[in-house]
């Protein structure tokens, strides 16, 4: 029998690029999509089901559909998305009930993978160079972001203690860049001249977007279990990866950054409080243990600054070219279930 | 007129879709700059060196013994004393071994240097790391590294003119379990001069406390130059003497190592540093001419 796969924040960037890539696996059987928003993709044989944001509904889904494998790409990493009470809401109550739900009487979930974010190590000049998995942050968190975080991967480490007999896979990205996807960080990258902080160049990783989607499908196949660290080779001074964008940057002043920062904002790039620490301090993030494990990476930090900035420069010239989709749940249901489609098999 | 399609084209009139994209090869490395992991720029290092150059002859007169002491290759933990109130010692340890060895030093140090805007780049770009005891690992084992440690810390050139060439405590010892773990010897280096380079003459707490710096001294040079003398050195006359390497006969990579034999370690390092300085200091017949 083939695998049966949950997929939490289906309308998300990482559920909807996930579903995809899971459909094209003939050994999965069944995606479920869960969100409170509608698929933003094309999905051929993904079952979407709208839930409230805390995943109230979850329990009944696990038990109804039996799946085998839980994957959490829900979790707000990026704080300029939501408002901080929907935050707490989404990433701690939300995995708190997942979780519950995973851990029922007869619960059929073997596998469970979560996108955390490196974000949870935070960015001070105490840091080591490198962190690794065992490592733990050296300043107390102050966004409520990384609070929110520490929090579920407690809540994390809590299920896989109580529930052994699950591969329960927790996965830390350092930043993402990519052709597609839309962050405060790639947002900075295309204006014309990149914010800096002055007197800083902080060493900097980072992941390409393939790579992301590809580390879960890694933990969802191969079963691995543990914390992972997911980051591209290398780190990059953030001048360098400006220099190899083709942008020069304008430094924001070392006191009052946050003030600083507030006219960018104007131009739809609102810059988080955590990224003008990164900003400042950087961060790495040891990736030894995912490769150890089995993984190979296609992109470096360099590599994935490139890709990125190139596609911006197609998009630029061609504009916008991802097929505009709309979900709509008529036409979805008929060509899944009426049985006027003819299906193979 | 326009003639209706043709039923054979009737595929021009669906909506164009670009097809799926391939997954793309990989790129190669796109790196622009030099700057490796921990900051350190070959380029911007070998600009200093120039810079510095004229001082490092010139001025401070920098001469070394047994410099053949310290290992051509694989990773060694350089260990030496701490002194003048802006250190003078860590740029001519490092110019001379780089120049004499091609070897490249990293020079760990206080996490305060990385919070100070431009200094704390200049500082990262000329080979400076946190002195943190993964780093020192990393760049010893793993990298077979030179990096140089003042176990002293701010203590050493924090110290009055009266207190010269006294060695402070050698921290807890970090240096030597970061040794013992990394399986790298340890060279202790004597350096003669240093201290008289920007002799502190008393500290004012207060200005440092609200600077937020480690501690902020009244110099000699201040007196003589005036504000010029925050950064302006004595042409003292400098003599390094490294010693004979220290090895320890225990496993690398334990996760623990016996706490007093640490300190025991700590203690001969640091006493043997001690003797060299006042043997070096015996035979010294000028501050200025050595």
């Amino acid at each position: 029998m083939g695998r049966r796969v949950l997929v939490t924040g289906l309308g998300s960037f990482w559920g909807g690029r996930l579903a995809q890539a899971l459909e094209q696996d003939p050994d999965v059987d069944v995606v479920i999509g869960l969100d409170t928003t509608e698929p933003q993709v094309r999905l051929e044989r993904t079952e979407y089901v709208r839930s409230d944001e805390n995943y109230s509904i979850l329990s009944r889904i696990v038990s109804a559909t039996k799946v085998d494998t839980i994957v959490h790409t829900f979790l707000v990493v990026d704080s300029t998305r939501t408002t901080g009470r929907r935050l707490h809401e989404i990433n701690v109550i939300g995995t708190m009930n997942l979780f519950a739900a995973a851990s029922t009487a007869g619960s059929t979930v073997r596998t469970v993978v979560v996108k955390s974010s490196a974000l949870v190590y935070g960015s001070s000049p105490r840091d080591p160079r490198w962190f690794s998995e065992t490592d733990t942050r050296r300043n107390p968190a102050r966004t409520q972001i990384e609070r929110s975080l520490l929090e579920v991967e407690g809540y994390v480490r809590d299920f896989a203690i109580d529930n052994p007999h699950v591969d329960v896979a927790l996965l830390r990205y350092s930043n993402v860049l990519g052709p597609k996807l839309s962050t405060p960080f790639s947002k900075s990258l295309r204006l014309p001249a990149v914010p800096s902080v002055f007197g800083f160049d902080p060493q900097l990783q980072l992941v390409h977007e393939d790579d992301v989607v590809r580390s879960l499908l890694f933990c969802i196949n191969d079963g691995a279990s543990g914390i992972f660290n997911v980051g591209g080779d290398g780190l990059l001074p953030w001048s360098e990866i400006a220099r190899i964008c083709g942008k020069p940057t304008i430094p924001l002043p070392f006191v009052g950054t946050n003030l600083a920062a507030e006219p960018l904002r104007r131009f739809g790039v609102d810059i988080p409080p955590e990224l003008l620490v990164l900003l400042r301090y950087g961060r790495g993030i040891d990736n030894r243990r995912l490769k150890d494990a089995g993984f190979t990476y296609r992109y470096t930090t360099a590599g994935a600054a490139e890709a990125f900035i190139r596609a911006v420069r197609l998009r630029n010239t061609i504009g916008d070219r991802s097929d505009e989709y709309r979900y709509h749940e008529g036409v979805e249901r008929f060509f899944r279930h009426s049985p006027a489609v003819v299906r193979d098999e | 007129m326009a003639r209706p399609t043709k039923a054979s084209d009737a595929k021009a009139l669906v909506p164009v879709s670009l097809p799926p994209v391939a997954e793309p090869e990989p790129l190669d490395d796109p790196r622009r700059g030099d700057v490796d992991e921990w900051g350190r720029s070959e380029r911007m290092r070998s600009l200093a060196r120039t810079l510095y150059a004229p001082l490092y002859e010139k001025w401070f007169r920098v001469e070394w013994e047994h410099m053949d002491r310290i290992p051509a290759d694989g990773g060694a933990l350089l260990v030496a004393n701490h002194a003048a109130a802006l250190p003078s010692d860590a740029p001519a340890i490092m110019h001379g071994i780089e120049v004499e060895m091609g070897r490249p030093v990293y020079g760990l140090a206080d996490h305060f240097f990385r919070s100070v805007p431009v200094v704390g780049t200049l500082w990262a770009r000329n080979g400076g790391v946190v002195a943190q005891p993964d780093n020192a690992y990393r760049l010893l084992r793993e990298q077979g590294q030179l990096a140089l440690v003042f176990p002293e810390g701010t203590k050493g050139p924090a110290k009055t003119y009266d207190e010269r060439y006294r060695l402070r405590r050698f921290g807890r010892g970090g240096f030597v379990e970061i040794a013992m773990r990394a399986g790298v010897p340890i060279i202790p280096i004597a350096v003669v001069g240093a201290e008289e380079s920007m002799p502190t003459l008393a500290r004012v707490p207060a200005v440092a406390k609200a600077l937020g710096i480690p501690y902020f001294p009244i110099t000699a040079n201040m007196l003589a130059f005036g504000p010029l003398g925050s950064l302006a050195y004595f042409p003292a006359k400098f003599r390094i003497r490294v010693l004979e390497p220290v090895t320890f006969d225990v496993p690398a990579d334990q996760p623990r190592y016996s706490r007093s034999r640490i300190m025991e370690e700590a203690e001969s390092v640091r006493q043997s540093i001690q003797e060299a300085l006042y043997d070096m200091l015996q035979q010294r017949t000028s501050v200025w001419f050595g």
